[in-house]
């Protein structure tokens, strides 16, 4: 495959709350910053992604073109999933070989609705939504189908909201607190903070990667898989479509530095930290994760700018990010990056 | 563009007003099952699966297709969700060649829908406050004073539109998956229509429709059957609220059309290509992209719709397959122009086949006429 790289990344100072920015507001300033640090004012190729469902209004993306200041025309597509898709798509466009760069972002205010209730619409609409089960029950299934222990999820849980304290995009959130149970056996604290923001990254091929870019994050895999819809078909003790994705995009085939994980449940890390076969000495989620900052449409996108930032900074040699969407961690895409 | 790329199969379902037989799971197994048939292969020669479709509000099932991962044989493969507005159906195809031009996958099943019935495609499709002042026109209200300008800036007679009207419908006519069949169709009986959004009238715009179209893709190498060879695929996009854009006859369908035409080598499309399957939600959308799409000089394309050169005898024909105007399952629209447009190259367009197609364009456009999509594919290997 040709070789492409993420050259550039940038995303919001995510907020907890509505800050009265429409959505192409939240979008230009990190569309502006990746322009600036990838030294391209044009991209062979565009992608995003978002969610009507959020705004409950149709059309998110097309307002965004507006923020983008699309003119002359531009090549350009979009996906109704996580903006990491809408990566994996530019990336496959790359691949054709006639453009060199291309730009991704993503965008979410789930600060307007129930976001709670919003992922039930995902749901089976003949035999699944009508039975009301919102997406905190549903992860609940899924986290006593795990059965990952207290103490383990109190630790994911405080490890990464310390991590998104020292992080200046992500919330600030204390140590988690109280032994309430939002849906047993998930603790409030354990579920992904209501957010808004956006994200953007830029990726080049071979030379102009090289180009523009001092230490490009090369991404030697990435792959995604897609697991029954319906919970009975699943184990969902486990992730068969992370597992399946991570052989593909050949994350075992050396040390994994750095993973990020789009973990928005705390239960979900040790399920993918399984089927990532990641050793006890990868750091996962530096940065604080989704269950820090979670703009939803965005989340997936960051991870991979996230795992990419730390290889452009120097930090990091080979590092993998993991993208999710679809009830209980059906879908799942992983990207492998190395320096 | 990539690696060679050939569309092997097409499967659509009997456009209608109500599917109440099947769920939309049902709705999209029936296209891709028939694609499939098609293509001589079963589920387990796919890799991959692209669903498109217009907003999610449109059948209140956000991003279905988590759901309908099951129904496509998808589990354990690749699936991608492509939105795109109006043109979703075309992008949801250049999605899917794409995965193949890039050499990642041989075979991948695309698949666009819309269930209308299920919901209100003029409520889904507008903007209520706090975004917009709500005007629930939909997408009519919208196109209408594109068109008066159009008809303003060109001189064309009012008739025009009238003329689409009737043509596509007697296309339709021909083709057992069309939703509208009008036997005995004429002027007079769409004149004698409601006037919808002036002048726009009853019979001018295209109807709302259940239906779903899939196509199996392949790499040069995984070829079964007929194969479709894919000459050029583009993409454009423009902002909505930009002040300059000229909405009547946009530069991001100008830019498009260039583009797949360089690719497929295109010099004149009039002489160049054999049939087209575009776009035309309305009748007047069928002059305005005769000119925008390079078939007409500027404020000419209502004299070549006036010729007949745009009928099933003429000699550019537009829409045999009878075109949005008389089946419109809107995410699928879009997809629908790109499988008719294959299905003519590969000789089986059956009582609308083009006689002698060889190179065919699929056009698709959405938004506020600010989406383009489009394919150039073509009997011969390029």
């Amino acid at each position: 495959m040709r070789e492409i790289a993420v050259i550039a990344f940038a995303q919001t100072r995510h907020s907890a709350t509505d800050e009265g920015l429409t959505e192409p507001e939240l979008i230009l300033p990190v569309l502006d910053e990746v322009r600036e640090r990838s030294g391209l004012r044009t991209f062979g190729f565009t992608c995003s992604g978002s969610c009507d469902y959020l705004a409950g209004a149709p059309f998110s993306f097309v307002s965004a073109l507006d923020a983008l200041g699309a003119w002359p025309p531009i090549s350009e597509s979009h996906v109704e999933m996580d903006a990491a898709w809408a990566l994996y798509e530019a990336w496959v466009r790359l691949q054709h070989g006639d453009v060199d760069s291309a730009l991704i972002y993503g965008f979410g205010k789930s600060s307007q609705g129930d976001l709670r209730e919003i992922m039930t619409l995902q749901l089976d609409p003949y035999y699944l939504a009508p039975l009301g089960l919102d997406q905190v029950s549903f992860a609940a299934l899924q986290a006593t189908a795990s059965g990952a222990e207290r103490a383990e999820l109190d630790e994911i849980v405080r490890r990464s909201r310390a991590a998104g304290r020292d992080n200046p995009y992500a919330l600030d959130l204390p140590d988690p607190e109280g032994d309430a149970f939002e849906v047993e056996p998930l603790r409030p604290y354990d579920i992904a903070p209501i957010t808004d923001g956006a994200a953007a990254v830029v990726l080049a091929a071979g030379d102009l990667a090289r180009e523009l870019c001092e230490r490009p994050a090369w991404i030697t895999g990435i792959a995604h898989r897609i697991d029954p819809h319906y919970l009975g078909m699943r184990d969902l003790a486990r992730s068969a479509s992370a597992a399946e994705a991570a052989r593909a995009a050949g994350v075992g085939k050396g040390h994994v530095d750095v993973a990020e994980l789009h973990v928005q449940f705390s239960h979900e890390e040790p399920i993918l930290r399984r089927a990532l076969e990641l050793p006890e000495s990868t750091v996962v989620n530096p940065s604080g994760g989704p269950l820090a900052a979670n703009p939803v449409m965005a989340t997936g996108l960051i991870r991979i700018g996230e795992a990419a930032r730390r290889i452009m900074d120097g930090t990091a040699g080979r590092t993998v990010a993991h993208a999710t969407g679809g009830p209980c961690l059906q879908h799942n895409l992983v990207t492998v990056m190395e320096g | 563009m990539g690696n060679r790329c050939a569309v092997i199969g097409v499967g659509q379902t009997h456009y209608t007003t109500k599917r109440r037989d099947v769920s939309i799971a049902g709705l999209v197994r029936e296209a891709a099952v028939r694609a499939l048939e098609d293509a001589g292969l079963t589920w387990k020669d796919i890799d991959a699966v692209v669903v498109g479709k217009a907003p999610d509000l449109f059948e209140g099932v956000m991003m279905p297709e988590a759901y309908l991962a099951d129904a496509l044989g998808a589990a354990g493969k690749p699936m991608m969700r492509v939105h795109t507005a109006g043109s979703v159906g075309g992008s949801t195809a250049l999605v899917g060649a794409s995965l193949i031009q890039g050499g990642v996958h041989d075979r991948v099943l695309v698949v666009a829908f819309e269930k209308q019935s299920e919901s209100n495609a003029t409520w889904a499709l507008s903007t209520h406050l706090p975004f917009n002042a709500s005007l629930v026109v939909g997408a009519g209200g919208y196109f209408a004073p594109h068109i008066r300008e159009y008809m303003r800036r060109s001189g064309a007679p009012d008739h025009i539109g009238t003329l689409v009207a009737v043509k596509d419908r007697q296309n339709a006519l021909k083709n057992p998956y069309a939703h509208l069949k009008i036997p005995g169709i004429s002027r007079e009986m769409v004149e004698s229509t409601p006037m919808l959004w002036e002048p726009i009238r009853y019979l001018e715009t295209c109807p709302s429709s259940d239906g779903a179209c899939a196509m199996v893709l392949s790499s040069e190498r995984a070829v079964t059957g007929t194969p479709a060879w894919v000459l050029g695929t583009a993409m454009r996009s423009e902002p909505i609220f930009r002040a300059g854009r000229d909405t009547v006859n946009p530069q991001g369908g100008k830019d498009c059309a260039a583009d797949v035409y360089r690719q497929a080598g295109i010099a004149d499309p009039r002489r160049d290509i054999d049939v087209a399957e575009v776009y035309v939600p309305f009748s007047w959308y069928e002059p305005m992209w005769l000119e925008n799409l390079g078939f007409a000089a500027e404020g000419e394309g209502w004299k070549l719709t006036e010729s007949g050169a745009t009928a099933l005898d003429g000699d550019i024909p537009w829409n045999a397959s009878g075109g949005v105007l008389s089946s419109n399952p809107i995410g699928a629209s879009g997809l629908i122009r790109f499988a008719e447009a294959a299905l003519q190259v590969r000789g089986m367009a059956g009582e609308h086949q083009v006689d002698g197609a060889r190179r065919a364009l699929g056009h698709a456009y959405g938004g506020g006429a600010q989406f383009f999509a489009m394919w150039m594919v073509g009997s011969d290997k390029p």
